[in-house]
């Protein structure tokens, strides 16, 4: 038998990663080791959403034994560029704050040390005054007027809006026999891999050069850009990555502002800087997906062919706009329609800057938002005009003899047969095992729903689609962008063995066997003649802007140029055979090693000779035969090209097809979410290896889930992020994550190499609709917002029901504390009221003694008056082992003596800041005593807002009511209480500012 | 994520573990499966000078078991109410709630009292402890004092504890002839903090409702009934009692909701339970 049959192109290939990964031996970034001397870097992240930096004091920080130096934002600012963006604007983005700071989690200052632990000591104290300003959260209303606005010299908090039209969609409308819409807002979340960010970075000033260490992904487009901000030459910033990885899934893009800080911070402290990023950075600061508002019409029959579509897009960037965004809107532009033949679609694409995370990549990239709105309008098309969803599915779908299929905004969609998947996934077997299942859940008091989703993958970015947020004129006057382009080395040794190399940075995809089988197959070899090393050195390897791991590019692209490079060789060889065998070079065929001439097997001459002659006897080679046996294959496709004039763009090479079927099961009281049966069909060309790709799918099935039932980067109104650990950002587990049912169909792509397309996004895209599809089925309700979790879920259920009251005479009384103003999160408000035995005039002199209240504050370290309205001072607040110290002004107001006061202040420390506002009011009680009502609200940030969340409204409900308390006790000379009034204000106003 | 500097004092005896807690009081921190801790002092949310290790204290270890009730030592693991033979049928509540508390991995190593000391809301151990009307033991470098639970937990990560004592034992009560018990907990992943969790312990005519996670701690309430039907009111008033913990993943109202409905379906469980155990004996 021959190698190629069990071991070649399609086989179900075990990885042969895994033998060094599951014995521990991998090396991951972490893993390296650095240089004798390097200084490890923490950095100081901002607690607040918005806010200006007033000062920033750096001296006690230094202090720290061990500490080399603190650097602040315009330290770092004063020797660096900022960070090019894809649209020019006035904003200014730079890796760390100057003066200013637009998100929880901003780089402030950085520390850097002979360990982290000191380095984070140092963190802890430095000095920063911040002037809070309103934050911006809601992508909608960052546009209205009068919103704050996040950059200096940008006049809106717009930063692009670009209308477009295809066909002639006005028309449709008008005449539309329906129109259907719908509108979505699509969740903040991201793909959290295992390992965050490393980077090991150091500075020759004798070069003027960087050497930088990382997991960094790609795309290369950045090493431009990190370049130009480092102010060297491309030549002088050498980026090196490390073959083995925790994962990525997109996320590690975003690592290239961290390898300018951390260049910078080798560069200005004269030692190599090691930086590794923790769990709580990466959930709050690293990067994420855009959060997307959506409003989607369709233009319909009444038989439910869709003639139009009319889209509305905001997607959220967070607070700057970092290449290679608005990339998330544009990636799906040219199959705006999806797997859909729609003649007619008008889209409005708005992108706006809020005081979150800057986004970037992320699994699926621009497509999980695209279709969430895509195929909800489908399955309310079918609702809507009482028809069958699959009849509304199919009669859309772009037909099997269209292919390739030119749509509407610009995509030609390669290959496929999209009704022939649908077929081979829902087949009456399974329609009839849905509605038992759903039958019998149902009697089961349960819940139950079919959920559907249709989508087209792409893979493969035409680096072009981007510029499609520019108009023509000012794609014109920059230059055009257009094209995709991969690389990859096939060397063969002296003595027959092969060494690969490829322009992708592997992420744990399975690379390495891939290649192996491309390789192999191609020369005749068997597999253990290859080797590949997954590094890319931007100083050694051949690579392009387009190098890196990213839009589902390697089976299409990367893996088809390494079958390339190895073809020629093959060709090389083959004339180098011809001769000794006598035979045409044609007619020499490579198998099992050796190199033999077709139908004459006896005639052989065995791959290591050949190999062997060619390295030790160049000069003897026929004089045509090319020397050397290392090839690199460029491979650069012909069909993808710059938008044209009318913005149409072939977004991508490769477009893969995945139908989804899904059964939710939902218990109505407590809102879980099951997921009972799921189906995924997949066409995504010629698959290299069966086993690679079913695992591509079920990872990404898992992100889907996450997506769709857990996860989300939750911020409260305030901006204030609530999801920094892993209790709070709940990623599903094996035991959350159901196995789906995986089908396959092969199309071919006309247009990569091997014919391959990519397939580990697809789930991405399609699982969050199809699931949201069967909760709207289950539930008959269409405004299905993500992630449905099980509170939301119940929401949902029991919309429009009421709540029975509590019976008369039981012990309830009016919630203590509610959300501010209805507002989302972390703001709370409380009241109560309290009897003291002193009369008003009294109580009022106590409560403007500084030293009354020191004395009641429990941990109140100092407290003296500034002014005689406003009190400062530091106090320790704890709750268990939860302690801190914080800074906090206190500023007395509207002071109708001896009636009524209002405290407002704000507190600061490590831990995070808070603001509050009381109102305390003073009434004689006639009885030689007053009454003390108050009404309070306060606001928290920073850690303990990201990773405490679950317990603060019950934690600031403990302490205003022990705080109070002890204040009337204290006024009134009782025993002082264990916790103390003032400490708990204080410890409010500090704890939650 | 690394924490600030601190010392370390690996106690060999509880004379010396209290000796240092005298000495220290609230500059320290008492650690012994860590498995709340580590986390709080790499995040630097706690910061203690001294972090006192029990650890090697071995009457720290001890299990007592008498007639009525089993103590664990403060350094007992939570894997044993797993492994611990026939606990099942002395402590069936807590045998049916430890595979809630986190996974096999944190039971193998977090207490049984640091899971009660730490005072989460959500945590199923303080939940078993107010339902089994449990007590704990609190001993400074004099004294010894006894608490029930009740009134051991004062509010989120809270309790009673002086700042010089440490928590050496807790008690639990063994189930008693015609009683039964159910536990249910509602979270989105397994071993997640609870949304909500409801430990039942039932008797005819008598039936006693511990609620988790939904108020500042555990909270239990008794019923001189065990009419399903009337206790539908009562549980209504209950939950709205509780005040309603609101956060980002769930709100009061779906707490008050599942007071409602899942404490009813546990109070069922329990009592199909009791059935069962009657029509065996």
């Amino acid at each position: 038998m021959s190698v190629t049959s069990t071991c070649g192109i399609g086989s179900a290939v075990q990885r042969v990663e895994d033998d060094t990964l599951l014995a521990g031996r991998g090396e991951f970034a972490d893993d390296l080791g650095v240089a004798p001397g390097t200084l490890h870097m923490a950095i100081l992240r901002s607690p607040h959403a918005h806010a200006r930096i007033d000062r920033l004091e750096t001296t006690k920080a230094n202090a720290v034994p061990g500490v080399r130096t603190v650097l602040g934002g315009n330290d770092l600012a004063k020797a660096s560029a900022p960070l090019m963006a894809v649209l020019r604007t006035p904003m200014t983005v730079r890796p760390c704050a100057v003066d200013r700071t637009r998100y929880v989690g901003e780089p402030i200052a950085i520390a850097l040390s002979k360990d982290r632990y000191l380095a984070e000591d140092a963190i802890d104290l430095i000095e920063v005054n911040y002037s809070p300003l309103p934050a911006v959260m809601n992508p909608l209303q960052a546009m209205a007027d009068d919103t704050p606005l996040l950059h200096e010299g940008l006049d809106h908090n717009l930063v692009s809006d670009r209308s477009f039209t295809y066909g002639r969609p006005d028309e449709a409308f008008s005449e539309a026999e329906h129109i259907v819409e719908t509108q979505i807002t699509y969740p903040r979340n991201s793909c959290t891999p295992l390992e965050g960010y490393v980077v090991h970075a150091s500075y020759d000033p004798g070069k003027d050069a960087f050497t930088v260490r990382s997991n960094f992904q790609g795309p290369f487009s950045l090493h431009p850009v990190m370049a130009r901000s480092l102010g060297v030459s491309e030549n002088r910033l050498r980026l090196i990555s490390i073959p083995n990885s925790g994962g990525s899934f997109g996320i590690k893009q975003a690592i290239y502002p961290m390898i300018v800080l951390t260049a910078l911070a080798a560069k200005l402290s004269g030692s190599p800087v090691s930086w590794v990023e923790d769990r709580l950075e990466h959930l709050t600061g690293a990067s994420s997906a855009t959060n997307r508002a959506t409003s989607i019409k369709a233009a319909v029959q009444k038989d439910g062919r869709i003639l139009a579509l009319d889209w509305d897009q905001v997607d959220d960037v967070g607070a700057y706009l970092r290449a290679p965004e608005p990339a998330s809107l544009y990636r799906m532009h040219g199959n705006l329609a999806g797997a859909y033949d729609i003649p007619n679609v008008k889209c409005r694409n708005r992108v706006v800057v809020t005081n979150k995370t800057p986004t970037g990549l992320n699994r699926g990239f621009g497509g999980p938002q695209h279709y969430f709105a895509l195929e909800r309008l489908v399955h309310q098309i079918a609702i809507e005009l009482g028809l069958d969803r699959i009849d509304v599915i199919k009669q859309n779908l772009v037909p099997a003899k269209r292919f390739p299929y030119k749509s509407a905004s610009g995509a030609v969609l390669d290959s496929g047969n999209y009704e022939a998947l649908v077929e081979k996934v829902l087949t009456p077997q399974v329609i009839s095992d849905l509605e038992e299942r759903k039958q019998k859940s149902i009697s089961a008091g349960k819940l139950y729903g079919i959920g559907f989703a249709a989508v087209v993958e792409p893979s493969i970015s035409n680096m072009g689609y981007i510029t499609t947020a520019l108009t023509p004129a000012q794609r014109a006057k920059a230059g055009s962008k257009g094209g995709a382009i991969a690389s990859a080395t096939v060397s063969i040794d002296p003595t027959g063995s092969v060494s690969v190399t490829c322009d992708s940075v592997p992420q744990g995809q399975g690379h390495e066997t891939v290649l192996i089988q491309v390789v192999s197959e191609i020369l005749g070899l068997s597999p253990e003649f290859i080797q590949v090393n997954g590094e890319l050195d931007t100083q050694k390897d051949a690579w392009s802007i387009a190098a890196g791991n990213y839009s589902s590019r390697f089976a299409g692209a990367v893996a088809g140029s390494a079958a390339l490079a190895a073809e020629r060789l093959r060709e090389r060889l083959a004339q180098i055979a011809a001769s000794s065998l006598n035979v045409p070079p044609q007619a020499v065929e490579f198998v099992d090693g050796n190199a033999r001439a077709v139908g004459n097997p006896e005639n052989v001459v065995s791959f290591q000779r050949l190999a062997g002659a060619a390295h030790w006897s160049p000069g003897s080679l026929p004089s045509h035969v090319q020397r050397g046996l290392t090839e690199t294959a460029q491979w650069s496709p012909d069909e993808l090209t710059p938008p044209n004039e009318e913005d149409e763009i072939n977004s991508s090479l490769a477009y893969g097809f995945v139908f989804d079927v899904c059964g939710l099961e939902i218990d109505p009281n407590s809102g879980a979410a099951r997921i009972d049966r799921y189906i995924t069909g997949h066409d995504a060309g010629r698959l290299l290896n069966p086993l690679l790709a079913d695992g591509q799918i079920y990872g990404a099935f898992a992100h889907a889930v996450g997506a769709s039932l857990l996860e989300e980067l939750a911020y409260d109104d305030d901006g204030n992020f609530l999801s920094g650990t892993l209790g709070d950002y709940l990623l599903p587990t094996t035991c959350e994550v159901a196995r789906p049912e995986i089908i396959h169909l092969e199309t071919p792509s006309p247009f990569t190499p091997l014919g391959a397309k990519g397939l580990g996004e697809g789930n991405c895209m399609s699982t969050p609709v199809a699931i949201a599809n069967a909760a709207a089925d289950a539930l008959g309700y269409q405004d299905i917002q993500l992630p449905l979790t099980r509170s939301r879920m119940f929401e949902m259920i029991s919309r429009g029901a009421g709540e029975t009251p509590p019976r008369e005479g039981s012990k309830n009384q009016e919630p203590y504390l509610r959300a501010k103003d209805g507002k989302k999160g972390r703001s709370v408000e409380g009241h109560g009221k309290t009897t003291l035995s002193i009369r008003p005039e009294a109580a009022w002199t106590m409560l403007l003694n500084p030293q009354t209240l020191g004395a009641v504050i429990p941990g109140c370290r100092s407290i003296h008056a500034k002014t005689p309205e406003c009190f400062v001072g530091t106090v320790r607040i704890g709750v268990g082992a939860v302690r801190g110290d914080f800074d906090f002004e206190v500023n007395l107001t509207d002071m109708h003596p001896p009636n009524s006061i209002r405290l407002s202040g704000a507190g600061q420390g490590a831990l995070g800041a808070g603001s509050g506002e009381g109102v305390l009011t003073l009434e004689d009680d006639c009885a030689g005593g007053s009454t003390l009502t108050y009404r309070f609200s306060v606001d928290v940030n920073g850690k303990v807002a990201a990773v405490g969340g679950r317990m603060l409204d019950s934690v600031a409900r403990m302490l205003a009511g022990e705080f109070f308390d002890a204040l009337a006790a204290e006024i009134s000379g009782a025993p002082k209480r264990r916790l103390s009034f003032m400490q708990r204000l204080l410890r409010m106003i500090g704890l939650k500012k | 994520m690394k924490p600030a500097p601190f010392d370390f004092i690996a106690a060999q005896d509880w004379p010396e573990a209290l000796e240092s807690i005298a000495e220290y009081g609230d500059e320290a921190s008492v650690i012994a499966g860590g498995q709340s801790l580590m986390a709080m002092l790499n995040m630097r949310l706690a910061k203690p000078s001294v972090l006192i290790d029990i650890n090697s204290i071995k009457p720290a270890y001890e299990v007592q078991r008498d007639r009525d009730s089993v103590r664990f030592g403060a350094a007992v693991r939570q894997a044993a109410l797993e492994l611990g033979g026939n606990s099942a049928d002395a402590h069936p509540l807590l045998s049916e709630a430890i595979k809630h508390v986190g996974h096999v991995q944190t039971r193998a190593r977090g207490t049984i009292c640091g899971s009660i000391c730490h005072a989460d809301p959500s945590s199923e151990l303080p939940l078993c402890l107010v339902a089994s009307a449990g007590t704990v033991e609190l001993a400074t470098k004099y004294t010894r004092r006894e608490i029930a639970a009740v009134d051991f937990f004062r509010g989120p990560l809270t309790t009673m504890r002086r700042p010089d004592e440490i928590m050496v034992s807790v008690k639990f009560p063994k189930a008693q002839p015609g009683q039964a018990h159910a536990f249910k907990e509602i979270a989105e992943r397994h071993g997640d903090f609870a949304l909500a969790s409801f430990a039942a312990i039932v008797s005819r005519g008598k039936t006693r409702l511990a609620v988790g996670a939904a108020a500042d701690r555990p909270v239990a309430r008794d019923w001189p009934t065990d009419s399903l039907s009337d206790l539908q009111d009562a549980l209504n008033d209950f939950a709205w009692d509780l005040g309603g913990n609101e956060d980002h993943h769930a709100s009061a109202r779906y707490r008050r909701s599942l007071v409602r409905t899942v404490g009813l379906e546990t109070i069922r469980a329990a009592q199909q339970r009791l059935n069962a155990q009657e029509s065996a004996a």
